[in-house]
């Protein structure tokens, strides 16, 4: 697999955690956290935090878009899968997360609500051009990543015509959230692996905030483990000259300025919330986004008056500092324990993207 | 994170559609996303069947070189020793 | 009366008059023809058998029912014949029940009889016994089928699980493939591919192994869940750690990229022509050796070890040198976005 496979060469890999281990000051910890769940993957997926010297510590953020996600959204596209004129059509990744009492996608399937499992949101268009009685609700979760083919699907059922497609929308925003983490006190990090596809549509300097005004340096890495390695060794140099730069390591897809057709097709159609709620981060201000008044026929909230649900995340999981970087996953009680992959007490295990969940998949006793 | 993967167009379709491939599994995927033009043979990023960036092959082979660079360093040093 | 195979099965088929009478008689007794079938009772009666025998039944429902590399049929007799020949068995004999959703195409049920008995010939069995049910529209997903299997087991073949620290896993080449295939037909997925199932029945392959007398202590086909849930399996009830080298294992190109486009890993994927076995340490490559002389062992490998008796968990080295642990899947398989 061409541009794959060359990036996960292992003797190329040994090269540069020797390079790594050379730059390492052993009178220090480096405290880097990689954001996305795509890294937290892979870093524990080829074990990576073990060939790494030990003073450099991976602190796993609230990159996925499913764990995140609070519960009461849940509910609600539980709630609106469950009308008789609905067919929800969701990413295969919301189905098994738990809602309210272990509610789930995929439990309110089987009592009988027509829910689809899409790879794109292109397919939930077509399921709409090809069922003109019913509705068709597409479940719109994720970064700026996944943002802009909604968005795109959006244009395109207006240009067709189609009344019978609406958008339940919890797209969620990257730089925003790294500022909220930075903004509580007790968080002790020295850089950021930043993000690989948010980072192809919003571009690299989209985290200049976080550069500049917090004073951290952050290197943009691809998902691939050799990007990875690359990545930490950048910041590892940057970290030792106290520089707080912004560097490109994923240069082969991710430009300064992003991909603006994307980001144009995005601003048309939404806009952002006051708020948003992350589960184990809480509210964030400006940290959602909605769907435009011009585009409100497309909008599932203003379609059904969805009721507002308020289940709250569980007191003893202790995502809330795991995701600041403040405990590992090991450190909560739950972990292992009541909170497993098939019964998730907290965000971090939601998804095999999670820390938890990652922490958990590939652990060794 | 957002799963993406390079794969290569081998057809270009309507409706700012494209057949792309990776390691023969054949996939129509949209071009919409893209404001730059992509031919057969270009790679490009694909997420939830959109294209989101073309990749920068000069780009890439850069890199690779450097993990080349990396490999032939160690090499010589061993031969030496 | 001669049946039509542009037509559909109808409720009359499964209702034991004349209907059915035309389908065992113009498509099942012909295609599956044999001395015991023939008797046309409601049982087969056997001859006798010297040695211990081996019990097996599976149901089979699967999505599509055609798939690059085989389909329902060859998938039923298959993998009814593979769980005897983990065994150390030789299959005999085989039931099959045949439960068709009304409106089902004749044309296409004869294409899977046709693949269950060709399937049966390459396996030496015979399908000596069945039934054919037919339910109401909306009530099966097309056809399901279940098989049930006889084998007997011959002097002298012995596996015995006195596992040791040291033991060997062995492969007889890539895994994921069936899955994969199957995947990628999947009704909203739209993938194309070449990838092909491995769909193949074992036992012609482990008899060939068997030979040398190797000391096996266990085998398993790994069918669902694929290599990870096999192994966590016998890890928890052998108490064994398993350590796997992932360089060793064979991953097929198209069924690595499948797997990346849509997040999935092949350790967790279905195999249905693979068998997983543990070996002494001494026998080992022997062992590979002798599977690489058969068309199915081909890519035989080692592709782990035993590493102790106390502690019920499957690791593997990566690529990269750290070790991780390998565990069950999660729930269903589901493609991933992110």
């Amino acid at each position: 697999m061409k541009y794959i496979d060359e990036f996960r060469n292992s003797a190329v890999a040994q090269q540069l955690i020797k390079q790594i281990k050379l730059l390492a000051n052993p009178q220090r910890e480096y405290r880097l956290m990689e954001f996305c769940g795509g890294h937290t993957h892979a870093i524990h997926r080829y074990a990576l935090n073990q060939v790494l010297p030990s003073n450099i510590k991976l602190i796993h953020g609230p990159g996925c878009p499913v764990c995140v996600l609070p519960i009461p959204r849940i509910d609600q596209a539980i709630w609106l899968a469950s009308q008789t004129e609905v067919i929800l059509c969701s990413y295969a990744d919301m189905l098994r997360v738990p809602g309210d009492h272990q509610d789930s996608l995929i439990k309110a399937k089987s009592r009988g609500a027509d829910i689809r499992i899409v790879y794109s949101v292109n397919d939930a268009l077509e399921l709409a051009k090809h069922n003109p009685t019913k509705q068709v609700v597409f479940f719109a979760i994720g970064f700026e990543t996944t943002t802009p083919p909604t968005a795109h699907a959006i244009l395109t059922a207006q240009k067709l015509g189609l009344t019978n497609f609406k958008v339940f929308a919890n797209h969620v925003l990257t730089p925003v959230a790294m500022e909220a983490i930075l903004d509580s006190d007790e968080v002790n990090l020295d850089g950021f692996i930043g993000p690989s596809h948010v980072s192809i549509i919003i571009g690299a300097n989209a985290y200049a905030q976080v550069a500049t005004q917090y004073q951290k340096p952050i290197v943009i890495a691809g998902f691939e483990p050799l990007d990875i390695l690359q990545s930490i060794l950048y910041l590892l140099e940057l970290i030792n000259q106290g520089k707080t730069e912004i560097i490109n390591q994923y240069s082969r897809a991710v430009s300064a300025k992003g991909n603006l057709a994307a980001q144009q097709m995005v601003s048309q159609v939404f806009k952002l919330r006051d708020e948003f709620s992350w589960r184990g981060l809480g509210s964030i201000a400006k940290s959602g986004l909605a769907i435009n008044e011009n585009f409100q026929g497309y909008d599932a909230e203003k379609y059904w008056q969805i009721p507002i649900f308020k289940t709250s995340d569980v007191k003893a999981c202790e995502c809330p500092q795991i995701l600041r970087g403040l405990k590992q996953p090991r450190e909560c009680k739950l972990f292992a324990k009541a909170c497993t992959p098939e019964h998730p007490m907290g965000a971090c295990m939601v998804s095999s993207e999670g820390a938890c969940a990652a922490s958990y998949q590939y652990r060794i006793d | 994170m957002c799963l993406a993967v390079p794969t290569q167009i081998i057809k270009l379709l309507d409706n700012q559609m494209a057949l792309t491939s990776l390691a023969g599994v054949e996939k129509e995927i949209s071009l919409a996303l893209l404001a730059e033009p992509v031919s057969i043979g270009d790679y490009v990023i694909v997420h939830v069947g959109y294209a989101l960036s073309k990749l920068d092959e000069a780009d890439a082979q850069k890199t690779l070189a450097y993990f080349t660079e990396l490999l032939d360093e160690e090499n010589y040093t061993q031969t030496r020793e | 009366m001669k049946l039509n195979f542009n037509e559909k099965v109808d409720l009359t088929i499964g209702a034991g008059g004349r209907a059915m009478y035309q389908l065992l008689n113009q498509l099942i007794l012909q295609e599956f023809d044999n001395e015991y079938l023939a008797q046309q009772s409601d049982q087969a009666i056997l001859p006798p058998l010297d040695g211990k025998l081996a019990f097996s039944t599976d149901s089979y429902v699967v999505s599509p029912l055609f798939f690059n590399g085989g389909d329902i049929g060859s998938l039923a007799i298959n993998g009814t014949v593979n769980d005897l020949a983990v065994a150390g068995a030789t299959p005999l004999y085989i039931s099959v029940g045949l439960i068709i959703e009304e409106g089902f195409p004749l044309a296409d049920l004869r294409t899977i009889i046709q693949s269950m008995a060709q399937a049966a010939r390459n396996a030496k069995v015979k399908i000596v016994t069945g039934d054919t049910k037919v339910v109401e529209q909306g009530k099966g997903d097309g056809i399901f089928i279940n098989t049930s299997g006889i084998g007997v087991i011959a002097d002298g073949i012995n596996l015995n699980s006195s596992l040791q620290v040291g033991d060997k896993i062995i492969i007889n080449g890539s895994i994921a493939d069936h899955g994969m295939a199957i995947l990628s037909k999947r009704q909203g997925l739209d993938f194309a591919s070449n990838i092909c199932s491995d769909c193949a029945s074992l036992h012609d392959l482990i008899a060939h192994t068997l030979q040398i007398k190797p000391q096996i202590r266990c085998m398993r086909d790994p069918t669902r869940g694929g290599l990870s849930a096999t192994l966590n399996e016998w890890a928890h009830f052998y108490k064994i750690g398993i350590n796997l080298h992932e360089q060793q294992i064979i991953v097929e190109d198209n069924v690595r990229g499948l797997c990346e486009l849509l997040g999935l890993d092949p350790l967790h994927i279905a195999n249905e022509g693979k068998v997983l076995l543990i070996c002494a340490e001494a026998d080992a490559h022997q062992v590979v050796a002798q599977m690489r002389q058969h068309p199915l062992g081909k890519q035989a490998s080692i592709i782990g070890e035993i590493t102790s008796l106390d502690d019920s968990q499957v690791t593997m080295t990566t690529t990269f040198g750290g070790k991780r642990r390998v565990d069950w899947l999660s729930g269903e398989q589901l493609p991933r976005i992110c």
